[in-house]
């Protein structure tokens, strides 16, 4: 029971996306199709279990002090396996995603969940903690891509829906696009639920990843910035 | 190779902005824009980090991963490299030079997490001709300022939606990625502009 709430945390309460707001490169670069953002999501996944298990496995053993290129190190590793995966199998997935599967790495996602979960639980509940906060990832920014090649191509999933005749709004799916559907998103997440995003409380507070997850990197800059 | 400056400059400023193109390093961008003077610190931090980065992780990939046919580990020595290098130029700008560690000191941890270092070290590779290194550094120097435009015209309109009225559920985040959305758009107008000569 307690694993399964773990795992519907990471998709609804402190979805990364969409409540956390972290991740937000690859959530506007390549949410240009909805194929893309299963890709993305399942690759990420993918690394957020693999580092998740080593580094609970290792948080008895990593001094503080290098915690942080200790946990990048891991991080990477898991990419390059994740890189050379797609490479050998899926290699038109690796080009439309092109350099952002190597900046998985710097993807706040996976450093917040290191420092803020795997570095102090046991393996089990990392493992499922990570398969929760891939899963509301994956399921989010396929949501997004979805909704902007809709608009912006006038398919889904590659199937066309409206014809031939048809002329969709090609900004959508140009970087403009990515913004506007994610504010817009955020927006409608937010009128839905009546609450607002989770931004001071990333979880990221304390990694050094302050630099990513929005609120929390502004408000540790302009605070020693003043002093 | 003037010519060839001035079209990396104009494409890696405006035409292929990292922040509002690429999509790189949209935390920064998203977190520390409230502010014009923060904004602008930050950007001067990047360009400072992107230009050297550049430079070492070029060197790097050419004189240390190709002869040992170590290209996989790329991702991994590229990030560690970086992260090193953040570390290093910190000390390095505390011991040497207060003024200039004041004003950058806050920002340069937080960006070893900026994926728009590590993305540009791994497009510098795609370069191709003659003076790669030289180039590879330039662009890497030239995408620091297309940042730094970016997160200071940004933190602009920032200031300016402090004071608006928005709708409750689009209050923070939300708008301010709207906002981006329009920034956005602007340097949109800028494609095609050397078409044919790129």
């Amino acid at each position: 029971m307690k694993l399964f709430k773990i795992f519907k945390n990471g998709i609804i309460d402190e979805n990364p996306t969409f409540r956390l707001v972290l991740g937000t490169c690859p959530t506007l670069a390549i949410t240009t199709s909805a194929i893309n953002g299963i890709g993305m999501g399942l690759a990420t996944t993918a690394v957020l279990i693999g580092s998740n298990v080593v580094i609970s496995l290792l948080r008895k053993f990593i001094p503080g002090k290098v915690r942080m290129p200790a946990f990048v190190t891991v991080i990477a590793g898991f990419v390059t396996i994740v890189q050379m995966l797609l490479k050998a199998y899926v290699p038109s997935l690796d080009k439309a995603l092109g350099i952002y599967i190597p900046l998985i790495v710097v993807n706040c996602i996976i450093m917040a969940r290191a420092e803020s979960f795997a570095s102090k639980y046991p393996v089990l509940d990392s493992a499922v903690d990570g398969l929760g906060m891939g899963v509301g990832f994956t399921l989010a920014i396929t949501a997004l891509g979805a909704v902007r090649e809709i608009l912006g191509n006038g398919s889904i999933f590659g199937q066309y829906l409206f014809g031939e005749s048809a002329s969709p709004a090609l900004a959508m799916i140009l970087p403009p696009g990515g913004f506007l559907v994610y504010g817009l998103a955020i927006g409608l997440v937010n009128l839905l639920t009546k609450r607002q995003v989770l931004a001071a409380g990333c979880g990221a507070k304390d990694a050094g990843c302050e630099g990513c997850g929005g609120q929390c990197g502004l408000q540790t800059a302009e605070k020693e910035g003043q002093s | 190779m003037l010519a060839s400056i001035l079209i990396t400059f104009v494409s890696a400023v405006f035409i292929n902005n990292f922040v509002v193109v690429k999509f790189l390093g949209i935390c920064p961008f998203l977190g520390v824009s409230k502010k014009i003077k923060t904004a602008a610190g930050m950007g001067a931090a990047v360009i400072f980090v992107m230009t050297f980065a550049s430079a070492v992780t070029w060197l790097v990939q050419e004189f240390m991963l190709k002869p040992l046919e170590l290209e996989y580990l790329q991702t991994i020595a590229f990030i560690l490299v970086i992260a090193a290098l953040v570390q290093l130029v910190e000390m390095i700008l505390q011991k040497t030079s207060q003024s200039l560690y004041k004003a950058l000191g806050v920002y340069l941890p937080l960006i070893t997490t900026n994926c728009a270092v590590l993305g540009v070290c791994l497009l510098n590779l795609e370069i191709q001709g003659d003076a790669r290194f030289l180039m590879s550094v330039l662009n890497g120097a030239f995408s620091g300022v297309g940042f730094t435009l970016a997160i200071v015209l940004f933190a602009g309109i920032r200031e300016r939606l402090e004071t608006a009225q928005v709708p409750k559920c689009l209050e923070g985040f939300p708008i301010s990625l709207i906002a981006a959305s329009l920034v956005s758009l602007a340097f949109l107008g800028f494609q095609g502009l050397f078409q044919g000569l790129i």
